[in-house]
């Protein structure tokens, strides 16, 4: 903690910028015009993980190049792992610039190429970057207007772009092209950039639909995922595994693995890999080694740690207080006292984490599917003692992250393989590998008190959250009296977590919310009151009011006292910045306990949407995804032990579940954008557990709502 | 130990020599250089590695290559004709049915093969055909949407 205080008040100079120096850049694209900027506010930077915060803010770190064709480069160590950015940033680039989109390549990734970027994880990328990249690139445009201005000798005030154009209004004829501009030049700028200062109006692409700039390369095939590279000479590796988290290697019998031909084994003390340019064969070779083990393992498993959890010896902390909660409870006609339990849950994206590498005299060449191609970097060179400049982690297109591939272990892996084997060693983890270093959504704890007089307005609000952290915890209802403690890790005491967590998406915000809208939901039928109604009544933030309103019209929603046998259920909350309301409609088989979702109406208040053709695949996403911690996803484990190590018993959202999805996007064109990727997701579990309840008087207070534990609930009614 | 394997991979007459013990899709990502074909649980259950078979869809991470012999594969490279987008491809961009891209081969060449038996499915024959790719981006919706529009552009010869 100390030392990263210590690095952000120190500034960084110039030639020590990551990745290449910075002179080396107009060498390297050949001319034009390179613009760097710095898209960081200090902010932003402390909501960055620890240790991500390398090089810090007063470097450039992001940049635009227009190259002597006229054609610009957006170069960004954010990745493209499906979330549409590839497409969103270019877009906004080209209205700020008044370029056809055609001509704007984002280059993403890149650890040599692209300026430093502390990872790209869930909705910040539009939301923090996106401004500051609008911002910049109206910089730009205004260095290329007082170049024009002195080339064709016209004030600034009489130009106009149109397509990259720069054209004297009075006299159209004289113009002068970007193109023309950069030839010949070496010219490199560096601006401060502020947060985006213009209107969000009068763009040409930013607001209206769009196709995806990736998606024929997806339908072809010919997109190439890290996997799909393949360098000459290049082996497949395995590497061999304990079976548990905390297991100690004592012995290892590789003489099996060694018999098979192809097959050559590697060793480096614990570390045992085999590598083949026959990936069946390291399959089977692993498979061969004879390896003994000592187990460590911690007491707990899925069914203990929701208790384990209340009893471990935390750190306590009061996020939020105001009022007098025991004043509250005298004022309260009805007192709720709930407890709501949520497991760990995986991140299971199609691509299993894949990384290539190849070491090259003293170069060190590594492709990773990871959200963090510099995170990664630096873990290469503190683990195999290397220096920066000698390592270069390039990212293509990711097949999935949503947190998960914050972690990048693969990569470490392969370059260790590459530097020990000096041949291009290619490592896909298998999906036993996938679930069993998952760095977990971590299962929680939630307690609940709270009260309401007689007109149905609450009272208190005394909310204890155990380990899932304060993302969505707020409450967002007008409470006069409420207090949100929150209890975490106290790494120095007790190890609660047997395995890696980690971020998933809208990490947490899904746990607080579901508690938070079931103990509504709650008070709103003990009051007899609708639970729409009841909402309205005590929220005083307008942008929550206006998605609910909304919703409830999408949805076509009647008020009713629940439970009413209809299987409705509403709730809300906002998470990075964007707000969002739902309402569900759900058939539970009262013999099975069978819960089938039939329709979802969603609206979302998400500032200005830069392309809400993708902030439509983005929510509806969601509400898709999260149908899997609703229903079905559960990690089981005992101790270091994972038992779900594949998706036969681990079960991810089918087609057949899916119900029909309507989402309205409020119009906020003034508003600066807010993030897509993830806010829809945190309101889904708390719906359906409050139309469950509509449609059968019965409560759940955890997920994944199976239908063993719908069938206990209706029978406890 | 290497035997000489006789197929048709998209279309063309294809010799291999190789360990007829492969697993299908490697052999294709990893000797053929088609890796379109993604691997993504090696067990049957994702559906990411799905190639068509004599029109069937199947697992390519399940199948020993020596299976194909004398048979008629087509992966997703082989779907283009002539620098034309396939019509379930281009029903797939049209509806932004992808977003990492990585379950998309498999899904539209579940996809192909369904509408090449049932040119007029029902939303839910859809996703009875679909139901066992999963997708974790959850492109869900705008896929089963595609493939119905793909379904009536291709009944109009289009
Ligand atoms: S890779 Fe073949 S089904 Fe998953
Ligand atoms: S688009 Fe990512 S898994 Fe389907």
């Amino acid at each position: 903690m100390k030392k990263n205080e210590e690095k952000l008040s120190k500034p960084v100079t110039s030639t020590k910028g990551p990745g290449m120096k910075r002179r080396n850049f107009l060498k390297l694209l050949g001319g034009g015009i390179l613009i760097f900027f710095q898209p960081w506010n200090v902010a932003d930077l402390l909501a960055v993980p620890q240790q991500q915060r390398r090089t810090l803010t007063k470097d450039y770190n992001a940049f635009i190049h227009i190259a002597e064709d006229g054609n610009i480069s957006c170069f960004t160590g954010k990745i493209e792992m499906g979330q549409g950015i590839i497409t969103s940033l270019a877009m906004m680039m080209a209205d700020e610039l008044n370029v056809p989109f055609e001509r704007v390549t984002m280059v993403m990734g890149d650890t040599d190429l692209c300026p430093y970027d502390a990872g790209t994880w869930g909705s910040q990328s539009t939301q923090t970057f996106g401004p500051a990249m609008r911002a910049a690139a109206a910089e730009a445009k205004a260095v290329l207007l007082d170049m024009a201005s002195a080339k064709i000798g016209v004030p600034v005030s009489r130009l106009e772009v149109k397509d990259g154009i720069i054209a004297d209004t009075s006299n159209p004829g004289n113009s002068v092209s970007y193109a023309q501009l950069a030839k010949g030049q070496k010219l490199e700028k560096y601006l401060e950039v502020k947060p985006a200062s213009e209107e969000y109006t009068k763009f040409t692409y930013v607001g209206k639909p769009f196709n995806r700039v990736d998606a024929i390369e997806k339908v072809t095939g010919r997109a190439k995922y890290t996997g799909d590279l393949k360098i000459p000479g290049m082996v497949f590796a395995r590497i061999l595994r304990p079976p548990s988290h905390g297991a100690k290697l004592i012995s290892a019998d590789v003489s099996g693995a060694e018999k098979i031909s192809d097959v050559e084994v590697v060793r480096d003390g614990d570390f045992i890999a085999v590598i083949s340019g026959n990936k069946d064969k390291v399959d089977e070779a692993i498979v061969k080694i004879k390896a003994e083990y000592t187990f460590n393992e911690m007491p707990v498993s899925d069914k203990t740690v929701f208790d384990w959890m209340v009893k471990a010896e935390s750190r306590v902390s009061v996020v939020r207080t105001g009022g007098d909660i025991e004043e509250g409870r005298k004022q309260s006609d009805k007192v709720f006292e709930s407890e709501y339990h949520d497991p760990y849950v995986a991140h299971a994206a199609i691509e299993t984490h894949t990384a290539l590498a190849h070491m090259e005299g003293e170069k060190m060449n590594v492709w990773a599917s990871t959200q963090s191609p510099f995170g990664l970097q630096d873990a290469i060179v503190n683990e195999l003692k290397m220096t920066r400049e000698t390592v270069r982690v390039r990212t293509p297109y990711v097949g999935g992250g949503f947190g998960g591939k914050g972690a990048y272990q693969q990569g470490v892996e392969a370059a260790r393989l590459a530097k020990l084997t000096r041949k291009p060693v290619m490592l896909v983890w298998t999906r036993d590998e996938e679930f069993f270093y998952d760095t977990f959504h971590t299962a929680n704890v939630i307690k609940v008190s709270s009260g309401i007089d007689k007109s149905g307005l609450i009272t208190f609000w005394d909310y204890h959250v155990w380990f899932a952290g304060t993302r969505g915890a707020e409450i967002i209802y007008d409470v006069p009296n409420f207090k949100t403690t929150s209890y975490s890790e106290n790494a120095s005491a007790f190890r609660v977590h047997p395995f890696g967590t980690g971020a998933w998406r809208a990490p947490n915000n899904n746990s607080n919310t579901f508690a938070r809208e079931l103990q509504i939901d709650m008070m709103a039928s003990a009051a007899g009151i609708d639970p729409l109604d009841f909402r309205l009544k005590n929220l005083k933030d307008e942008k929550m009011i206006a998605c609910l309103k909304s919703v409830a019209d999408k949805f076509g929603y009647v008020p009713a006292r629940t439970p009413g046998n209809r299987g409705i259920g509403i709730a809300c909350g906002h998470d990075a910045g964007t707000w969002v309301a739902e309402i569900v409609e759900v058939k539970v088989d009262k013999g099975t306990g069978k819960v089938q979702v039939v329709r979802v109406a969603c609206s979302q208040d998400m500032g200005l949407c830069v392309n809400p053709e993708g902030a439509l695949l983005q929510m509806e996403g969601c509400i898709s995804m999260a149908l899997g911690y609703t229903f079905s996803e559960e990690v089981h484990f005992e101790g270091g032990n994972i038992l779900d190590r594949g998706f036969d018993t681990y079960q991810i959202p089918k087609m057949s579940w899916l119900p029909k999805i309507d989402c309205v996007i409020l119009e906020r064109k003034d508003k600066p954008p807010k993030g897509g990727g993830e806010p829809a997701i945190i309101a889904v579990g708390a719906a359906v557990a409050n139309a469950i309840h509509d449609a059968t008087g019965a409560r759940l207070y955890r997920t994944p709502m199976t239908p063993e534990r719908v069938l206990e609930a209706i029978k406890k009614v | 130990m290497e035997e000489t394997i006789r197929f048709t991979l998209n279309g063309k007459k294809t010799e291999l020599l190789t360990d007829p013990s492969q697993t299908l899709v490697w052999v294709l990502r990893n000797q053929l250089g088609l890796t379109g074909t993604k691997w993504g649980c090696g067990a049957g259950f994702c559906g990411a590695c799905t190639v068509l078979l004599d029109g069937e869809p199947v697992r390519s991470c399940s199948l020993p290559v020596s299976d194909v012999a004398g048979k008629k594969v087509i992966t997703i490279e082989g779907l283009e004709k002539k620098g034309k987008l396939h019509p379930v491809q281009k029903a797939f961009v049209e509806h932004d049915a992808l977003q990492c891209g990585f379950c998309t081969p498999g899904m539209i060449l579940t996809s192909v093969s369904l509408l090449q038996k049932n040119p007029s499915p029902t939303r839910q024959e859809v996703i009875e055909a679909l139901d066992e790719n999963l997708c974790r981006c959850t492109a869900h919706v705008r896929i089963i949407d595609a493939v119905m529009d793909a379904s009536k552009v291709m009944k109009g010869g289009k």
